[in-house]
């Protein structure tokens, strides 16, 4: 509970923050010290040092995943505000900085919900809680045409996919006559669930609203758009905390549901996963510019984050943690050197190693980690994903799509390695100072310590 | 702890050569650091077995360890070699941000050293992909015309490759007895023997790519051609080996029933690819590609007499590994020295080589009797033990690939003769004076070359450990 009320605290604070200083500096500060804040009282929470307690009528059960994967998803948000500050002003001309972090914390106000329910109208509501501060962060360009169609997509089809949840939550409710979470009633005779025609119905379409949100295919067509026409920085909030807080929410759904599937469930996901992958990775090769690279290469990562949802396995919890994290940095830190590029082609990354030897370095790190190479923490997120997929008993061509698929990967990402490193020009960049590049540093370090000790990310999942 | 010291060695010198600018301290650094190194593989051939073992993941239960039997041994002493003789041999050579090109060579030897000592699956692969790394930027910077494309071929058949083995790591390991990845529990792993297919495919794919085995060996021709001539020389000398390692250490003792079962296709398409390879040498003009291709056929024929699993062949292998080595590192060395000296790898444009540089006719014409294997030189007390195998397990493919003795015969005197041979040619005059740090490294290898031809017994002595765990049960 602590992290729902300081969010939502801290996100009026910000709000009318605005009113009590013009100092853009000073309101970026709040909006830190609130961040540090809402990580300090949810550790309280995880540690049981002090806790708001309410009686939620077992609405939201807090349980060690559902807030260390807050802790996760918090400090994620955190470094993403500190290194992108500077940029989060420039969005819509300086005027405007409190009223975004009152977003951002809106929004995470949204993920402590999704991380923490327990009833299917808390995760309606926490959808929606994340979804609309979205709609705005999307069009807060307001002058770019692009920023606003972007904006008009996502909240259309987020709309759309929201009215499916909602069909799909009254459909279970019909059939169970709860908006609980419960175990599927088991046959005693034969063993397995009982199928219920409505209560099937209504997870598939819970199945189908949440692919949406997590933008995998094939409900991934917003997001390309949706990615490519939001301001850059914000498009690297909503590739990485956003997703990953779907992420969360998908599995603590099907989790055990996915058991009133039956056997369906194995034909449902694999399908989705090998279309996300597919899609995901095929598009991206062909894109010119980055940032849609970017926003493809985001669907194929969920593609792989999809695994963790495909059975019983000690390793999912591991498997999507670790996966989050690695991913998000890596994706943090690419966004932070394209936002300052001039432009986002890849052309405009050539010669980047000549100029800038470190940034190229940092950008190659951040690639790597994606593309999943040894000694970054990149690698560890697909091995835990793959090894996860096998102990809940998946086929191994499964396996073999997902690594091909991963090979594939390194076409687009490489690119962009052969653009800074082998190809000679003159990078369209802005300047970059020595802090920025010292934050930078730090994400490339945290990869590379995962990368080497994955379990120091596990440490706290149980102790 | 020693063991550990192969690692750390270079990679301290990488990244102490990232602050070094100085040409004259640069090349100190690098081959002092090579040479320490090689002081240390020394040491561990004459002194017993040692391992080193450290927690790394207790999640996973995969641990840091690393151990030196017979075949670590023989491989970590090649790599030990190597490096400092290609250091020195291309000392006078100039490439552009000579630190960062050395810093990445001495990555590459940290990952060869892990590859050749890990005791740990997990570890193995680890290493395996971190030796891919450094080799890519160093020929994507530093080769020639062609360079971005073939690299990125190469690397994305080796990443493919490797991403199976991962798969096949993945499966055994789910059925091991105490969900571990030593070396051990795998060996113990209970498999079906469908399973073994499935996992000897898996990780037999990686190898595969890496030695390469006919067909999958497209990439190896334009990759040694275009990488600079001191990768090739990291590539063709030790990198191919790891596949050889790969199938002796994990897929012979892993997978024991698959392997028999298979041993007939994979003869078989070695003996193809060798036969394959050696043809297409004879055509070549390009002095790297003609040396490119008969490094497959080699290697071609070290597979097929692994995979004919006959105790004799196996040994000749294991002596081999070292052996091609050492001869394709002599020959690379001075095709480098002519190429340096004379602007072309053209052999039609070179010739009188014997008149000009007397001593480095010598010196090619030695490498060139080890390339084919003719009594008293290392090479063919290899191969004479690998056709015995061979023989043993099917003369007709013993006789196939013996034919390629008489092609290597073809192709390489073809070479000497246009190379050392007949009027000085306008490129072969223009060859300053003769390069001494790198004759002198020549000197030294081929003095190797005809002391293990000779005395070939200290390299069976520090292999019989692994020839004993393979065949006696």
């Amino acid at each position: 509970m602590n992290a729902i009320i300081i969010s939502a605290f801290m996100g009026v604070v910000m709000m009318f923050s605005s009113w009590g200083t013009s100092s853009i500096k000073l309101q970026r500060n709040i909006g830190l010290l609130g961040m540090l804040l809402l990580i300090g009282a949810n550790i309280a929470h995880l540690t049981g040092v002090w806790v708001i307690e309410f009686d939620t009528k077992g609405m939201l059960v807090f349980n060690r995943i559902g807030l260390y994967a807050n802790t996760i998803l918090f400090v994620l948000t955190f470094i993403y505000m500190w290194i992108n500050g500077e940029e989060i002003d420039k969005v819509g001309d300086h005027t405007h900085t409190a009223d975004y972090y009152a977003i951002f914390f809106f929004i995470l106000c949204g993920v402590s919900v999704l991380t923490s329910f327990d009833n299917l109208l808390m995760l309606f509501i926490g959808i929606e809680i994340l979804s609309i501060p979205l709609y705005i962060l999307t069009g807060a360009d307001k002058k770019n045409l692009f920023s606003n169609e972007a904006s008009l997509k996502y909240f259309l089809m987020g709309a759309f996919s929201t009215g499916i949840l909602l069909l799909g939550i009254t459909f279970i409710y019909g059939a169970t006559g709860s908006f609980h979470l419960t175990a599927p009633v088991i046959n005693p005779t034969t063993n397995m669930p009982v199928e219920h025609f409505l209560m099937s119905a209504g997870l598939i379409l819970l199945f189908v609203a949440l692919n949406f949100k997590v933008s995998a295919a094939p409900f991934h067509f917003w997001t390309p758009d949706v990615y490519d026409g939001a301001p850059t920085v914000f498009t690297s909030f909503m590739a990485t905390v956003v997703k990953a807080a779907g992420f969360i929410a998908f599995i603590r759904v099907f989790e055990i549901q996915r058991e009133a599937l039956g056997y369906s469930w194995f034909i449902i996901l694999p399908f989705v996963i090998v279309s996300t992958l597919l899609v995901g990775n095929i598009t991206a090769v062909f894109q010119r510019s980055v940032k849609r690279m970017l926003a493809y290469s985001s669907i194929a990562q969920a593609g792989f984050m999809l695994f963790a949802l495909y059975g019983r396995s000690i390793f999912n919890n591991e498997a999507i943690l670790l996966y989050i994290v690695a991913y998000s940095l890596a994706t943090i830190g690419v966004f932070a050197v394209l936002v300052k590029m001039k432009d986002y082609s890849f052309e405009s990354f050539n010669g980047l190693a000549k100029k800038h030897p470190a940034l190229a370095l940092l950008t190659t790190i951040f690639l790597f980690s994606l593309a999943g190479i040894p000694l970054t923490a990149g690698f560890f997120a697909k091995y835990f994903m793959l090894n996860a997929l096998l102990t809940a008993g998946a086929g191994l061509w499964l396996l073999i799509v997902a690594i091909v698929f991963a090979a594939v990967s390194v076409f687009y990402y490489f690119r962009l390695v052969q653009a800074m490193y082998f190809t000679s020009g003159e990078p369209a960049i802005n300047e970059i100072d020595k802090k920025y590049e010292f934050k930078l540093w730090l994400i490339a370090a945290i990869l590379i310590v995962l990368g080497v000790f994955p379990s120091l990310l596990f440490n706290y999942l149980y102790f | 702890m020693f063991l550990l010291l192969f690692l750390l060695i270079p990679v301290f010198a990488a990244i102490l050569l990232l602050f070094v600018k100085k040409e004259q301290s640069v090349n100190t650094i690098a081959i002092s650091a090579a040479l320490v190194t090689l002081l240390g593989a020394v040491y561990i051939i004459i002194s017993k077995t040692s391992s080193f073992d450290a927690a790394w993941l207790p999640l996973l239960n995969s641990r840091f360890t690393l151990q030196a039997d017979g075949l670590a041994k023989i491989l970590v002493l090649l790599t030990a070699i190597s490096f400092p003789a290609i250091f020195i041999a291309t000392s006078k050579n100039q490439p552009t941000q000579k630190n960062i090109f050395l810093s990445l060579m001495l990555l590459t030897q940290a990952g060869l050293m892990g590859v050749f000592l890990a005791g740990d699956a997990l570890l193995f692969y680890f290493f395996w992909e971190l030796a891919l790394i450094p080799v890519y930027f160093l020929c994507s910077i530093w080769g020639g015309e062609k360079r971005i494309a073939v690299t990125f071929k190469f690397f994305i058949y080796t990443f493919l490759g490797s991403l199976f083995m991962l798969i096949g790591i993945i499966l055994v390991y789910s059925h091991t007895g105490d969900q571990s990845f030593a070396l051990a529990s795998f060996k113990q792993a209970h498999l079906t023997s469908g399973m073994q297919l499935t996992a000897f495919a898996l990780f037999f794919i990686a190898f595969a790519i890496k030695m390469p085995i006919f067909p999958l060996h497209t990439w190896q021709p334009d990759a040694y051609e275009q990488s600079p001539t001191a990768v090739t020389m990291v590539l063709s000398a030790v990198m191919v080996k790891m596949g050889l390692y790969g199938v002796i250490r994990w897929l012979m003792p892993l997978f024991p029933t698959a392997f028999i079962a298979h041993s007939n296709i994979v003869t078989l398409l070695s003996v193809i690819g060798i036969l394959y390879a050696s043809f297409i040498a004879i055509r070549q003009d390009d002095l790297k590609r003609l040396i490119a291709y008969s490094s497959i056929a080699h290697i071609g024929l070290m597979n097929a007499a692994l995979f004919s699993h006959i105790q004799v062949g196996v040994q000749g292998v294991l002596v081999q590994l070292f052996s091609h080595g050492i001869n394709v590192l002599g020959l690379w060395i001075v095709a480098d020295i002519i190429e340096q000296q004379t602007g072309t790898r053209s052999m039609k444009d070179l010739g009188g080589l014997a008149k000009k540089q007397p001593t480095l006719a010598i010196l090619l014409v030695g490498f060139a009797f080890a390339n084919i294997a003719l009594p008293l030189t290392n090479a063919f007390v290899g191969e004479f033990l690998m056709f015995n195998g061979l023989f043993q397990f099917n003369p007709w493919m013993a006789a196939a690939a013996g034919v390629s003795v008489i092609l290597a015969a073809i192709y390489t005197l073809n070479m000497v003769q246009k190379i050392a041979y007949g009027e000085i040619s306008a490129a072969t005059n223009l060859m300053p004076a003769p390069n001494k740090n790198a004759q002198g490294v020549l000197i030294v290898l081929l003095v190797i070359v005809f002391f293990t031809g000779v005395y070939p017994q200290p390299l069976f002595n520090v292999t019989a450990d692994t020839l004993q765990q393979l065949f006696v049960k």
